[in-house]
């Protein structure tokens, strides 16, 4: 080789590697929509199986426990955090609107507030964080302990046995405890504005019942559900493949697993509940 | 031969860039006791997985019956694994159930069973693997061994046809670790399953093996009887069986067959003709009555006392000692004649009487004693014969089995031992 070829297929080397890595960001974030989309489908894949499978024999015992665990256990957690957010909401809105006398609409907002949005929205978020994490984790151990892997060689589906059950327990408990929140929440609403802050208590309840129409109801019932699709779903799957996990092997796969479900359900609850809400509207 | 029931034909797996199996081939025959021997972390579970359907091989085809796996139907894949049962070796027991419901869930979940039935069974598999005041704990309540006796349980509750054991008697004592493997070994008999062990456990798990395969650097390098394998040629017997071995004369005193066939050749040919040699045969008589009515384990324990008396009276000497079966040891001493051989006997036998299973009632097990409803005696006899560098030890050996007398004696019942 001349040294003239040389200097060209070093300058084309050259060439390329700046190239590279010019294009490499776009690459990157190429690789990640794909990862994301691939990750998309298989959850997907995954919800349509265990929600097919919930319908099999033996289910009714495990999905009655479950709800126990992901929803009866969750009720005082969810009742402590509803009362004080009904109380804020009467607080504030008594504050902002006595300015204009329009006090008597106090009823009408917390109601609206906590039916529309607050009571599903948080109701999500706080199951994500007491039941959720630890569905994560506890599928989690099961996988890397080989559980999961003990089912398949005893001929029981785990997908049957562990997966389905929890998510139907959140599909019956996600919209029973959004409305044990929205319940609980006026009454927070009526203690801090009526009780605390001398509100006429039959303008507070009138005003409830004036402006609150079943659709609102239904619609705030509506997002429960999604969100509990969502929620149990991703922590099942991320603890169900927290043995696949790139990151992170054994013990720390399940801790890194059970912190992704928690964000990406809440991250999920609320790009969802934009998107529900555009829907119903 | 006949068919075999599974066999493997140049199946290779990889785990990314690393390369576990590389042409693995052997063959499983239907109603024998396989155990899979190799070095840890030379790929025997991943081997078992591949059995059980848990991983698929990247190359190879696995036969079942003859017929390949990839050619089966969905159907006749579901009947196939669902004659196997699989007991891990990290137990994989549910931590979030007793040991009861761990035991029965295969039942409960994949059987029609009504409940009373399914009680029955599931303690029976108690019972045998002496878990009846474990049945309410929680596994992370339970010892390691006691663990593995309920994956044991758990595994075998379904009554299967193919019972794949990756390392049962990890972790557990030298008593409890003949107990299973005799409760696999008495279990394959009376139910005629297929058995495949992974193990390290040489020379024990010989005893109940009726075939041994050899995972050495990603391939079977042997397959056929233990006895085979002692006369087996190959970088394998060096590196793996000679290292478990030296561990199993540490711990027991006795050598190997193979170590014991090995020593003594070398000893004839340092030999002249006429100099002659000394060889005492042990034996626990009746043995086969004493495990059906104390259990294996009792057995394995008297033994386990009796090795280290041998041991420390034979073995000071230049004694070399191994065991022939069950209930037999065979102790040579090449540099003593009978006269001295009787002596150093005599002294030994001083000392066992005095000391030796003095605390019989101890470790038989109080309970066990008191639910016995006759009575069981344990008799050790032994027996010396002279030999020359020209006659076979075989010879020697019955020699000395015709000479045998009893030299301790002990009954238990109910009320107590009598010495």
């Amino acid at each position: 080789m001349s040294p003239t070829n040389g200097c060209n297929a070093t300058d084309i080397n050259e060439e390329k590697s700046i190239g590279r890595k010019l294009t490499e960001p776009f690459a990157a974030i190429g690789r990640a929509v794909i990862n994301w989309i691939d990750t998309l489908g298989s959850a997907t894949i995954f919800l349509f199986f265990a929600l097919w499978k919930t319908f099999r024999a033996r289910q009714l015992s495990k999905v009655i426990h479950q709800i126990y665990y992901v929803g009866a256990t969750s009720t005082a957690i969810i009742m402590l955090i509803s009362l004080f957010t009904g109380m804020v909401l009467g607080l504030q809105s008594y504050h902002a609107l006595v300015t204009f006398g329009a006090q008597g609409a106090v009823g009408t907002l917390v109601s609206l507030s906590l039916i529309r949005e607050l009571g599903p929205v948080l109701t999500a978020i706080m199951i994500t964080a007491r039941a959720g994490s630890a569905i994560t984790a506890e599928i989690g151990i099961q996988r890397i302990s080989e559980q999961i892997d003990a089912l398949s060689t005893m001929r029981i589906d785990p997908l049957r046995h562990i997966v389905s059950p929890r998510i139907a327990a959140a599909i019956i408990s996600f919209p029973l405890l959004t409305t044990v929140f929205d319940l609980i929440g006026m009454i927070g609403g009526y203690i801090s504005s009526v009780m605390l802050l001398g509100l006429n208590a039959g303008v507070y309840m009138n005003s409830i019942q004036a402006n609150v129409d079943l659709r609102d109801v239904t619609d705030g019932l509506i997002k429960s559900i999604v969100f509990a699709v969502i929620v149990a779903t991703v922590c099942c799957y991320q603890g169900y493949f927290a043995h696949m996990r790139k990151d992170s092997h054994g013990a720390k796969a399940v801790g890194m697993a059970t912190t992704s479900a928690v964000v990406i359900s809440c991250v999920l609850i609320l790009v969802s509940d934009y998107v529900v809400t555009s829907l119903l509207m | 031969m006949s068919t075999p029931l599974i066999e493997f034909r140049d199946v290779k797996k990889c785990f990314g860039e690393n390369n576990v199996l590389d042409g693995v081939n052997l063959k499983i025959y239907e109603g024998e006791v396989t155990t899979i021997i190799g070095l840890s972390g030379s790929g025997k579970s991943v081997l078992l997985k591949h059995i059980i359907g848990l991983l698929a091989p990247d190359e190879g085809t696995i036969v079942y019956r003859g017929k390949p796996v990839s050619q089966m139907t969905k159907q006749e894949i579901k009947d196939a694994l669902s004659q196997m049962t699989y007991m891990f070796q990290g137990n994989a027991l549910f931590d979030s159930l007793t040991v009861y419901e761990n035991i029965a869930l295969p039942l409960v979940e994949t059987s029609n069973l009504k409940k009373e039935e399914v009680h029955k069974r599931v303690m029976a598999r108690v019972e045998q693997t002496e878990l009846t005041e474990a049945i309410d704990k929680y596994p992370s309540q339970l010892s390691g061994g006691m663990q593995k006796r309920a994956a044991l349980a758990r595994a075998l509750v379904t009554d299967p046809k193919i019972v794949l054991f990756d390392e049962p008697t990890t972790g557990q004592d030298p008593v409890r670790k003949n107990a299973i493997l005799s409760l696999i070994a008495q279990y394959q008999r009376k139910f005629g399953f297929t058995a495949i062990l992974v193990s390290h456990e040489i020379p024990d798990v010989y005893f109940i093996s009726n075939r041994v395969l050899a995972l050495y650097e990603k391939k079977i390098v042997f397959q056929g009887t233990p006895e085979e394998l002692e006369e087996f040629d190959h970088p394998f017997n060096d590196e793996v069986i000679s290292s478990l071995e030296s561990l199993q004369k540490e711990l027991t005193g006795l050598y190997s067959k193979r170590q014991f066939k090995v020593l003594n050749s070398a000893q004839m040919k340092r030999k002249k003709s006429g100099e002659a040699y000394a060889i005492v045969v042990f034996t626990l008589v009746d043995v086969d009555y004493i495990i059906s009515s104390l259990g294996p384990d009792v057995v394995h324990e008297a033994l386990r006392r009796l090795c280290a008396y041998i041991d420390k009276h034979f073995g000071i000497i230049g004694g070399i000692s191994t065991r022939l079966n069950t209930a037999e040891i065979v102790t040579m001493l090449p540099h003593a004649d009978i006269e001295e051989a009787q002596s150093i006997l005599e002294d030994f036998v001083e000392d066992f009487q005095g000391q030796g299973i003095k605390d019989i009632w101890s470790w038989a097990g109080v309970r066990r004693l008191v639910a016995m409803s006759g009575s069981v005696t344990f008799t050790i006899v032994a027996g010396i014969a002279e030999g020359k560098p020209v006659t076979k030890i075989e010879t020697v050996i019955d020699a000395a089995r015709t000479n045998q007398k009893e030299i301790w004696s002990a009954t238990m019942c109910r009320q107590g031992v009598n010495i």
